[in-house]
């Protein structure tokens, strides 16, 4: 009890734990631990041959948070900055430091209007958006969705329910507005 | 090539897209042959990563054969078979001169506060993942190792994130020998947590969490004793009790962002996005350890702040242990005790997926469906 000096009881000795758990121990010594110390002076053993790594060209164009000097020598390509939701981006990249809220809220913002204006211009494309292939939700037919959910006591059926708000909802939303601006034009 | 691409939260779908190109002198394109779907990509799935872009491809856990190579690159050949830690990091700056290959300067503009991760937003350097046929892969002289003649694919494949990171997540509670060690969340990397605690000496080691299938891998895979929250008021007191109102001596944060237990903590974060995650595995484990003990956190959360019981971590005078995992410095260690059986990773690998399934793949992991633990993805099998 902690009400007194003494710790409490093992439960099982070291020889116990050893017969009952493979490689008990092997790692006992912080020295044999690789992550030890956590910081390590040693860039010999990286790999790397350079002091300062060759540049990556297309840096010109590329946002960068304002606690960077500079855009960093190599950088990611996958979705370049565009439209609406890319000055949104750049915005954020621009005026607010990593430190503060507004920029992580303006990008997640940025998100949003990305995802809306991509399923937006994906109907005018030979593959429009289809929200009950891209959910997977054919899954719950065909893995258990039932079974695996109900009778098992799990904490998060108690706001699953939300999910479908959150992903229907939109959609549900967009097609109540279409259909209201359709049938107003053709009463014209 | 074929792809997985996020098309909004919880909406991903194959498309063609070009066979990534060499951008940098030391860059490497890799052919993927096994890819996997990692907690942390849920956090992307659900929407919660700032600055994640339709068209990006996730996946940060793959391996494969080397494809191209750049014209610096030494170490590497077309056709080696590599796995590749999930950091892309420069080998040279500050931080990695260090052994902080997880946070390394040169390889991320969005941001200073993460390094660069594959698939895993523009916040983590904008870099495309593994879940497709191809992926570039930068620092090929640093980051990616040959794949050993020994070892099988799917170990190789868990090494590169979800094992070296729930080994690391030991490594940080600073285990000495006969510690309690509380380990929050029985998902794969809270697994592997567990198991490498018994590595390091602990005398107990307690796995916590609300899916039954996945206590029972706890005690099957890891040794441990389980404790399911939901079946108790207040999990807190429980670890109390069972700890003789000492409390853990170590408790391992596996969980992150969007941790169940609390209502309003869970929907604040990982449905309406107003904090950077949900931190009750966090505030719990803050909560169950003792006075002077240390807090290991390796679940991954968001940028934007959470709403953490800092006060109890002082008045406690608690340690508290975190990063995301430097991985390559993990695997000399890793691949001995793989070798060793002491390890034995593709355990825990339940659901294997071809690439045209992703969505499907996606909504199983999410959904806990099936009694999943980790679904890998096979780009080959489509």
């Amino acid at each position: 009890m902690p009400y007194t000096a003494q710790a409490p009881n093992r439960r099982e000795s070291n020889e116990e734990l050893k017969a009952r758990i493979p490689g008990w121990g092997v790692d006992l010594d912080p020295a044999d631990r690789p992550a030890f110390p956590q910081e390590r002076f040693a860039p010999e053993v990286t790999g790397a041959h350079w002091d300062f790594p060759e540049r990556q060209p297309g840096a010109e164009t590329r946002e960068r948070s304002i606690e960077h000097r500079f855009v960093t020598p190599v950088f990611g390509t996958s979705a370049p900055l565009h439209g609406l939701s890319g000055a949104i981006r750049r915005f954020a990249y621009d005026k607010f430091s990593e430190g503060r809220a507004a920029h992580w809220l303006i990008l997640i913002a940025g998100d949003r209007v990305d995802a809306a204006g991509s399923h937006l211009r994906s109907f005018f494309t030979l593959r429009p958006d289809n929200p009950v292939s891209e959910t997977g939700v054919k899954a719950e037919l065909t893995h258990g969705g039932f079974r695996s959910r109900f009778g098992r006591g799990r904490a998060d059926n108690r706001h699953t329910w939300i999910d479908s708000i959150l992903i229907a909802g939109p959609w549900v939303l967009a097609g109540v507005a279409a259909f209201s601006i359709v049938r107003r034009l053709a009463k014209r | 090539m074929r792809a997985m691409v996020y098309r909004g939260p919880y909406k991903v779908r194959v498309e063609e897209k070009d066979i990534p190109r060499i951008e940098h002198p030391n860059d490497a394109i890799v052919r993927v042959t096994h890819a996997a779907i990692c907690g942390s990509d849920l956090h992307l799935y659900h929407g919660m990563m700032p600055d994640t872009r339709v068209g990006t491809t996730f996946g940060h856990e793959f391996i494969g054969v080397v494809h191209e190579v750049g014209p610096s690159v030494q170490n590497l050949k077309v056709g080696d078979r590599v796995m590749v830690p999930f950091n892309v990091y420069c080998g040279s700056c500050y931080f990695c001169a260090r052994g902080l290959y997880s946070n390394c300067h040169n390889v991320n503009p969005n941001a200073t506060a993460v390094g660069g991760i594959y698939g895993y937003s523009h916040t983590c350097g904008g870099y495309d993942g593994g879940q497709a046929e191809y992926v570039r892969v930068p620092f090929a002289d640093v980051g990616p190792s040959i794949i050993p003649d020994w070892m099988e694919e799917e170990d190789a494949l868990m090494l590169t994130d979800a094992l070296a990171t729930g080994y690391f997540g030991a490594q940080l509670g600073d285990i000495v020998e006969g510690d309690t060690v509380a380990v929050f969340g029985a998902g794969p990397v809270g697994l592997y947590a567990a198991k490498s605690a018994w590595l390091m000496g602990a005398g107990r080691v307690i796995v916590i969490d609300h899916l039954d299938y996945r206590l029972e891998k706890a005690r099957t895979f890891a040794h441990a004793e389980t404790l399911n929250f939901n079946e108790y008021n207040d999990i807190v007191v429980e670890m109390k009790k069972t700890t003789d109102y000492l409390g853990a001596d170590v408790a391992i944060d596996a969980v992150g962002a969007e941790a169940d237990g609390n209502l309003t903590q869970h929907i604040t974060s990982a449905k309406f996005k107003l904090q950077g995650g949900s931190p009750v595995a966090l505030n719990w484990a803050i909560d169950s350890v003792r006075k002077g003990g240390t807090v290991s956190v390796m679940g991954a959360y968001g940028p934007i702040f959470s709403a953490v019981k800092f006060g109890d971590a002082m008045n406690k005078g608690l340690t508290l242990n975190m990063n995301q995992c430097p991985v390559k410095r993990q695997w000399p260690r890793l691949f001995e005790h793989v070798r060793n059986g002491y390890l034995k990773p593709n355990d825990l690998v339940t659901h294997r997926i071809p690439l045209e399934h992703i969505a499907e793949g996606y909504h199983i992991f999410s959904s806990k469906l099936d009694d999943c633990i980790k679904p890998i993805i096979v780009p080959d099998a489509s």
